[in-house]
């Protein structure tokens, strides 16, 4: 017991790191596709550095302490899944920091910053049905929702929830806060919103959000690699591999696909959530 | 580490004729490649560090001008593209232009060129991280990141300043005056209808 939770701990430390390299993987892999030379691979730690130096212009008192909870609400999250306990339990704790990050957006008075936390809201959910159809997905599978029985499974979980797979990858987008789905906040450019949910938060506070996003990434590369992952040591290799190259799918549909309205997104999300997981989770269901 | 390799820039368009607009625009794409600099266009003015002025300052963006640099999280550099931004260039003598953006910000560096080319423009934007660095360093210390005191009120012993509020203020009666004027002639005429 003592082990996983130092593993925990581990990977929670190790979370900003690996999540900040994929970051900057991500950007630089999308300028390529852009036939750019693109920002170094350490560019996001650069960015984390100059934003700590930067003087922090807090809105209000409510609004650090909400960022910050945002940021322990997401480790909380890491640290579930890697001790191995309740994969429900960090679907909530992750609910709980979108949740947080929502009302750092709503403390601000500022009409955009209200506006994209709106959008964030409506992007939750989009998102939230298919996370805990997922959480299910994989009790179906295993009967546990214990990451440790995951872990312990004869066969990975992907063979008997390809449907919850192919949802969990609509929804990626939309945690990722990558092209088609980015209503709320963007890494690129082309918002209306400017910097959507970010907008209000200034300077240093703003390197609480970094390390957060990069927390996030790194969690959702284990979400995708908890589908391929079973007792056989080498299904770590799998798992692995497969998170990075859907890692890069997303890069890739990020430099595609222009954005959607958000009526679209609504309709696009909970059809892949009906379609795929519904039906993965009825064959389920009938086949017990 | 140096705070240098990551400047997100902020894009201010004054009242200029698009020309630098669209040179800072081109040096984002994939010919001149800003972000190899880890630089961002990000349009926050709260995520950002440099501050990229085209366009000279007029009585209508003389506010939104400050208001965007009062916004910007010190330390913060400020860079004037274009001649119209360094002095007011071409439209200096129009009745509406107070000349360029050191009428009411301070400028740390002035790009020249009408239209300022990407490369001069990569380039002030660059000599301006080195004065990030240095601001930087004096906020360290504890002292204010600018290095005088800089106050528009300051510029000519604040006759500049004065100038500037008369002009407008003069301006401002005139509009309100003509306005009063036409009201008054309405309503007389409003009258001998009835």
């Amino acid at each position: 017991m003592i082990v996983r939770i130092i593993i925990g701990f581990l990977a929670v430390f190790a979370a900003p790191f690996i999540g900040g390299i994929l970051s900057g993987l991500d950007r630089m892999i999308g300028a390529r596709m852009q036939r750019r030379q693109g920002p170094p691979l350490l560019q996001p730690f650069y960015d984390f550095y100059k934003l700590t130096k930067k003087r922090a212009n807090i809105m209000n008192g409510l609004q650090i302490f909400l960022v910050i909870g945002h940021l322990m609400f997401v480790a909380l999250s890491i640290w579930i899944v890697y001790t191995g306990e309740d994969l429900l339990l960090a679907v909530f704790s992750l609910t709980l920091a979108e949740m947080l990050f929502c009302l750092v957006a709503f403390s601000a008075s500022a009409p955009y910053s209200n506006m994209s936390a709106q959008r964030e809201l409506l992007q939750m959910a989009c998102a939230e049905p298919m996370l805990l159809l997922m959480a299910i997905g994989f009790y179906m599978a295993n009967g546990s929702f214990k990451v440790m029985d995951i872990l312990h499974a004869s066969e990975p979980a992907i063979l008997k929830t390809p449907g919850m797979f192919a949802g969990f990858l609509v929804i990626l987008v939309i945690e990722l806060r990558k092209s088609p789905f980015d209503v709320s906040t963007s890494h690129h450019a082309h918002q209306e919103m400017v910097k959507g949910i970010t907008t209000d938060i200034a300077g240093s506070v703003m390197a609480y959000v970094e390390v957060a996003e990069w927390c996030e990434l790194f969690l959702m590369a284990t979400f995708t690699g908890m589908f391929f992952i079973c007792s056989n040591p080498f299904s770590f290799l799998a798992a692995a591999a497969a998170a990075g190259l859907v890692l890069f799918l997303m890069t890739l549909v990020d430099n595609t696909f222009p954005r959607v309205r958000w009526e679209r997104m609504l309709w696009m999300s909970w059809g892949a959530t009906f379609i795929f997981a519904g039906v993965n989770l009825l064959v389920l269901t009938l086949t017990r | 580490m140096k705070m240098n390799k990551s400047p997100w820039v902020l894009h201010y368009d004054g009242s200029s004729c698009n020309g630098c607009d669209i040179e800072v625009l081109a040096s984002l794409t994939p010919r001149y490649d800003l972000e190899r600099f880890g630089i961002i266009n990000t349009g926050d003015p709260k995520h950002a560090d440099v501050f990229l002025i085209t366009g000279g300052i007029n009585f209508q963006n003389r506010m939104v001008v400050q208001q965007l640099y009062s916004q910007m999280p010190d330390p913060k550099v400020v860079v004037a593209v274009g001649i119209c931004a360094c002095d007011g260039g071409i439209f200096k003598d129009c009745y509406n232009i107070l000349g360029g953006v050191d009428k009411v910000i301070p400028v740390d560096v002035y790009v020249p060129g009408c239209a300022a080319r990407p490369e001069s423009i990569i380039d002030g934007v660059v000599k301006a991280l080195d004065l990030l660095e240095k601001k930087k360093e004096r906020m360290k210390q504890g002292l204010p990141p600018e290095e005088k005191g800089w106050a528009i009120a300051n510029i000519k012993d604040g006759k500049a300043l004065a100038a500037q509020e008369a002009r407008i203020a003069a301006q401002l009666a005139a509009e309100d005056a003509a306005k009063a004027a036409k009201y008054k002639a309405l309503e007389e005429e409003w009258k001998n209808e009835q």
